[in-house]
């Protein structure tokens, strides 16, 4: 029964002006046709808003009924009539529009025009009454010329208009050129202000009646006038106008006299202004006006029920509200408002669905009492369309309290129940639902969403569409379930449990109940015994008894496809993970990890929490490596309904008692490829029926445990098989579904021999003692040394081999192996390994041994790889400190050396080995400016032993030879040398070179030589010569003294100046005479060149031996 | 007076639900977990900031047109909803906070007996009776 609460298309629309135009023939005359297109056709919301009709000349407009003087005996029959809106959009204009074809330059003009006027007058007359404005538009075919030039046209429009008694302002000229559009524009915006102005003039003529009413009788009128009003200022596209006579008419509906007689008149009427108000407060993007509007709207009228026998009648109009205002809401959404997750449309819709569902239930109170239906025709005799609206078919214009006539009120009751009881609601309820989940899904409120697809699952239910219901429910379960809310679960779960009965989807029957006989399902316990019983018979392949509350019609059905079903074997598998199931699992490895030569053993522990004990007819592992499965399948053949065997638990009857958990064991030996390797379970699954009747796999992926309920925590406790014989505690069972496989323990005696520090440099040996300890022969035995970390390090300073002569090659790695092959039981071996460290540092080596052994388990052997591992710490030292020293030939410790003048090198080595080193040798490898004073260089520490601390040394006489360079490396120091120890003899010797230092060579443009004996005598002549060179190819003047001392007397140039030639030298000879004996200071000779004032004195001094040793007078020998 | 009072967990299970209209225990279930809806948002929109005090009392979550839905979360993100009749206009938003503050008391003196796990279903018969009171209106 929509009808009453539905909406009508006058109401919806928007009102447009209307514009009749006449006189156009748009069938035969093109000219007009496209006149009439371009007024009619594509009509943007850039042009006025009008609407065109296109008349005959001599239409009849509605007549215009007999204005009243006075409302005095006037007692009106109803709110709103049904045809005046309609009236006023569609059959009265506002403006007339008379097309004419006439030229100003019209040859019969006075015919014309009279014909002109004739058709004026016809429209006038058809249009009695009424204040419809007249228009006139001529036609023409010439373009007009501009104002005030053509003469002959203002005196002809002159004319014209005094003829069709017109004012100026209503004729108008069509030029029939090719802007047309432009000309119909501008004819429009002149229509549309006449519209205006006669639809002003139709409010305020409404207006005028308020007068002549009365408040005890015309309260009726008072809202129709304002409606009116409002309607009036709406096509006149004044909706400020409008709102304001709209709420005006509100507030006169509230105060109406309200009974049960006129309730539907008045909701109906409140309902449609309503709607108005709220629609235009949202056009006036006032969205807080329309809320405020619709509560205040609602909240009046939602206690006004009407006759409690229709009451049905009032929810289908709440419902109606909602949902109306829901679309308004949207559609201002979509139009740019912004809603919030707690005001949006959904709630609207949401409560629309609400009051459908309840109209549903009262329709199933209140229509169902006769059996028989009434005919058709006869319903139709009750309803249809009235004059008002919202008024009753068989007693229309009736304003009492009292119904006229009791009888035929009861009828009219009747035959709008038996209306209402045909309607199928559930088709109205479910697109309301599906429009609010869409609004909450875009709101951000998942929940709500959810409750109302349940809810939509629901009423999918109920109008019988058990597969969409049961699909729509599948797919909300898993977040309650999620989210632990038990209880609304479980009520879908019955839903959903019904549908899939009812459509004998096996799959879901069993998945559903298996969740509601679970330990978290909230029926009651009656109802659980009842669930599993239909479990087992499906299990069993029997059809389960029905569910209770189910339509007998449906049920006849679904019993059939049960029948079908059993027909032919059903196999599925229920994936149990994001299920709550009543069967529980948990599936642990007892060990962290297994070596490769024992058993892997897996617990497996399973649980129930139906009320009955149930049998499964198959348990599996499943692993990720898919060799295992096959050790892991138990098998129960004894079917599902067999009962225990009487308290013994044997290891192959998956027969579990409710609560009370059991554990199975399953153990299997790794395979070699997996060592150290992970095995995981990847899924747990238990059969339940029999592949040739119906058999359910059930699943679970992992470990099992309640991954749900509780993720797994970091802390992990500590695992211990389940001892067998006790009970099980379930909470305290660990799930542990990965084991690591580590290599077999080896049962060999590994050790390193060696002389710990390591010598830089030198070539270190390590020996390697291994003895069989196996019970067994082993083969493929590989003896390897590396260094620890050997991928991470990348250290290229150590360098390992097997053989110690190989050490002179270029390239060596860290890492060296020796294959020995095969090993007898109890056998010993012992290898060497050398090293060479070229940086001191700490190093770790492992040192390893790998073989294969072959191992016995149960009835088969497995060749197991073993690895025994040492590691040696080795500490590398220097073997010795060498420290090189620059001297002049006096000893004294130099920076720079003169080119051409000996200077002395001299090698300190320390030895800070704890072992003695053997030096075989040292050589000195010069650079091309160095050489030697003397002969060829020969090593003077060749064959030394040096224990600790001990110092080896050697001196060197070096000349510098002159070269453009400032500064030069000298070359390089090497010494040959090994430990000497015990078992060093077969070490070879190992060089270690040393940079020598660079020094700064200075060229002196003089030399002084003195040739001094080693010794002189006291009071015995000792006669010196100095030799001054030039070493420069210059000229050189030289001026020098010589010191007097109270040591010696002299004789010779005290003070002189000479010259030296080039490459030439000048000796100055003195004669000395010794006074004191013992270390004499000779006299000092200072030198002076002219060249290079102030600077030479004490380069020279420094050439030149300062002292000499002077023996005393011995007694004379004896003769 | 409420008509039905909810304690959820963290997690947003239910630690306790009591209606007085007993009949209609499903509607309130529901009711109570919608509502968890605007409680998820308030909370996000508030906690962006750590150090931002948040009012415990989130007031009105949403009206349906017979009820009034309300919101409190304490400091462990334990909410309680209390479901308001809508016609009840002798229940303002301090006589609310009040029978919150109220809730909230007798929640941590059930919280203290040390044999509570925090997490389990809330089975304290003093809580209950707190509850009670408030359904019935004292």
């Amino acid at each position: 029964m929509s009808w009453a609460s539905e909406l009508p298309g006058e109401l919806v629309c928007k009102p447009l002006g209307l514009i009749a135009l006449t006189g156009l023939d748009t069938t035969y005359n093109a000219v007009h046709k496209a006149i009439w297109d371009s007024f009619c056709n594509n009509r943007r919301s850039d042009r006025v808003p009008l609407q065109f009709i296109v008349c005959k000349a001599d239409h009849e407009y509605p007549k215009c009924k007999q204005k009243r003087s006075s409302y005095e005996w006037y007692i009106p029959k109803g709110i709103l009539k049904t045809h005046w809106m309609p009236k006023h959009l569609q059959e009265v204009p506002a403006v007339v529009v008379v097309f004419f074809d006439l030229d100003w330059d019209e040859p019969l003009w006075k015919e014309r025009q009279m014909e002109c006027s004739t058709r004026v007058e016809i429209v006038r007359n058809s249009l009695q009454g009424r204040n419809t404005k007249i228009a006139v538009v001529l036609i023409q075919k010439n373009a007009p010329l501009p104002p005030g030039e053509d003469m002959m046209a203002a005196e002809r429009a002159v004319s014209l208009c005094s003829t069709c008694d017109i004012s100026a302002k209503s004729l108008y000229v069509l030029p029939h050129t090719d802007h047309l559009i432009g000309y119909t524009m501008r004819l429009e915006n002149a229509f549309y202000e006449q519209a205006q102005a006669y639809y002003h003039q139709e409010a305020r003529k409404v207006k005028s009646h308020k007068d002549f009413l009365n408040k005890t009788t015309h309260q009726l009128l008072f809202v129709r006038h304002q409606f009116k009003s409002a309607f009036f200022n709406e096509l006149k596209q004044d909706s400020h106008t409008a709102i304001k006579h709209y709420k005006q008419a509100y507030g006169y509906i509230l105060d109406l006299r309200m009974h049960d007689t006129n309730m539907l008149e008045i909701k109906t009427v409140a309902g449609f202004i309503n709607y108005k108000i709220c629609r235009l407060s949202f056009q006036h993007n006032a969205p807080l006006d329309a809320i405020a509007q619709f509560r205040k709207h609602i909240d009046f009228f939602k206690l006004k029920a009407g006759i409690p026998e229709l009451a049905f009648e009032h929810s289908a109009w709440m419902s109606k509200q909602f949902q109306v205002f829901g679309d308004l809401f949207d559609e201002a959404i979509k139009l740019g408002l912004t809603a919030i997750q707690t005001q949006h449309p959904g709630f609207y819709f949401q409560q629309a669905a609400n009051h459908a569902i309840f109209r549903k239930q009262l329709c199933q109170g209140l229509c169902m009492q006769p059996e028989d239906i009434k005919p058709a025709e006869e319903i139709e005799g009750y309803m249809g369309k009235t004059d008002f609206y919202g008024q009753r078919k068989w007693r229309q214009g009736h304003q009492s309290i009292e119904p006229p006539d009791l009888h035929k009120e009861r009828e009219g009751i009747l035959a709008l129940q038996t209306k209402e009881r045909q309607l199928d609601h559930s088709w109205s309820i479910i697109p309301l639902l599906s429009s609010a989940v869409a609004q909450f899904r875009k709101y951000k409120s998942p929940r709500m969403k959810r409750f109302l697809m349940v809810q939509m699952g629901e009423e999918y239910y109920h109008a019988k569409d058990h597969v969409k219901a049961l699909i729509l429910l599948t797919k909300v379960m898993w977040d309650y379930r999620n989210e632990r809310w038990w209880k609304l679960l479980t009520s879908i779960l019955q839903t959903s449990l019904k549908c899939a009965y009812l459509t004998a989807k096996v799959q879901e029957y069993v998945s559903n109940c298996m969740e509601l006989i679970g330990r978290y399902s909230q029926c009651s316990t009656n109802e659980k015994i009842r669930i599993q019983m239909n479990l087992l018979r499906v299990m069993s392949h029997t059809a389960p008894e029905p569910e209770p509350d189910l339509d007998p019609a449906c049920m006849e059905k679904a019993s059939a496809l049960w029948a079908e079903l059993r027909s032919k074997p059903t196999s599925f598998t229920l994936e149990m993970q994001g299920l709550i199931p009543f069967i529980e699992t948990k599936a642990c490895f007892v060990h962290e990890t297994v070596s490769a030569d024992s058993k892997i053993i897996v617990e497996v522990c399973l649980r129930v929490g139906c009320p009955f004990p149930v049998r499964l007819s198959k348990l599996l592992v499943f692993f990720t490596n898919q060799k295992y499965n096959t050790h892991c399948v138990l098998t129960d053949g004894r079917g599902i309904s067999a009962k225990s065997d009487g308290g013994v638990d044997s290891p192959s009857d998956l027969y579990l008692k409710p609560e009370e958990a059991r554990v199975f064991s399953f153990a299997f030996v790794p395979c070699g490829d997996d060592v150290g390797k992970q095995i995981e379970i990847s899924a747990l699954a238990v059969e339940m029926g029999s592949e040739s009747g119906c058999s359910a796999m059930l699943r679970w992926a992992g470990g099992g445990g309640e991954s749900i309920l509780q993720p797994v925590g970091p802390a992990k406790p500590v695992i211990r098989p389940t001892p067998s014989g006790q009970p099980v505690d379930w909470a305290a069972f660990i799930v542990n579904p990965v084991v690591r496989i580590t290599p077999r323990k080896a049962l060999l005696e590994v050790k390193v021999d060696h002389d710990p520090p390591c010598l830089l440099n030198e070539v270190y040996m390590l020996t390697l003692h291994v003895e069989n300890k196996e019970s067994a022969d082993i083969q493929n035995v590989k003896f390897s040394l590396a260094l620890q970390d050997l991928e991470e390090s990348q250290d290229s300073t150590t360098q390992i081999s097997e053989d110690p002569s190989s050490f002179d090659e270029a390239t060596l790695s860290s890492y060296s192996e020796i294959e020995v092959g095969h090993m007898k039981k109890g056998q010993k071996i012992s290898k060497c390994f050398y090293l060479k460290c070229l940086h001191a540092a700490n190093r770790t080596l492992l040192a390893q041994v790998s073989y294969n052994v072959g191992v016995r388990i149960d009835d088969q052997t497995l060749i197991c790889s073993c690895k025994a591992e040492e590691t040696v710490t080795l500490p590398t030292i220097r073997p010795f400190d060498v420290s090189i020293k620059l001297e002049s030939t006096k000893f004294e410790t130099i920076e720079a050396v003169h080119a051409d003048d000996p200077f002395l090198l001299t090698t300190d080595i320390v030895c800070s080995s704890p072992w003695p080193i053997e030096m075989k040798n040292s050589s000195l490898h010069l650079s091309e400016f160095i050489h030697t004073a003397g002969e060829k260089f020969e090593s003077q520490i060749a064959g030394v032993e040096l224990a600790k601390h001990d110092c080896g040394a050697e001196c060197i006489c070096l000349v510098a030879s002159s070269c453009v360079q400032p500064s030069v490396s000298l070359g390089t120091y090497t010494v040959e040398w090994k430990r000497k120890t015990s078992n060093s003899g077969s070490l070879p010797y190992v060089s270690t070179t040393l940079p020598l230092p660079t020094v700064n060579i200075e060229y002196i443009p003089i030399t002084v030589q003195v040739d001094l004996p080693a010794f002189g005598r006291v009071k015995t002549l000792l006669p010196l010569s100095y030799s001054v060179r030039n070493r420069t190819p210059y000229v050189q003047e030289v001026q020098i003294s010589m010191e007097s001392t109270d040591n010696f007397m002299f004789s010779g140039n005290k003070q002189t100046q000479f010259r030296v030639l080039p490459s030439q030298e000048y000796k100055l000879h003195y004669n000395f005479f010794p006074l004191v004996a013992g270390q004499v200071n000779l006299p000092r000779l200072h030198l002076e060149m002219m060249r290079y004032p102030g600077t030479m004195d004490d380069i020279i001094s420094k050439m030149l031996p300062t002292n000499i040793f002077i023996r005393p007078i011995g007694k004379i020998p004896p003769v | 007076m409420a008509a039905c009072v909810a304690v959820i967990a963290k997690e947003n299970y239910p630690l306790f639900i009591k209606t007085i209209p007993t009949e209609n225990e499903l509607k309130f279930y529901y009711t109570v977990h919608t509502s968890l809806d605007v409680v998820e948002e308030k909370i996000s929109s508030v906690g962006k900031n750590a150090n931002d005090l948040r009012e415990l009392y989130l007031g009105l979550l949403y009206p349906t047109e017979d009820y009034k839905v309300y919101g409190y979360v304490t400091n462990t993100r334990v909410k309680f909803v209390v479901v308001v009749d809508s016609s009840n206009a002798s229940l303002r938003d301090n006589e609310i906070r009040t029978m919150f503050k109220k809730l909230h008391n007798a929640y941590v003196d059930m919280l203290c007996n040390p044999f509570y796990k925090p997490g389990d279903n809330i089975t304290s018969r003093a809580f209950e009776n707190i509850v009670v009171g408030m359904l019935q209106g004292d």
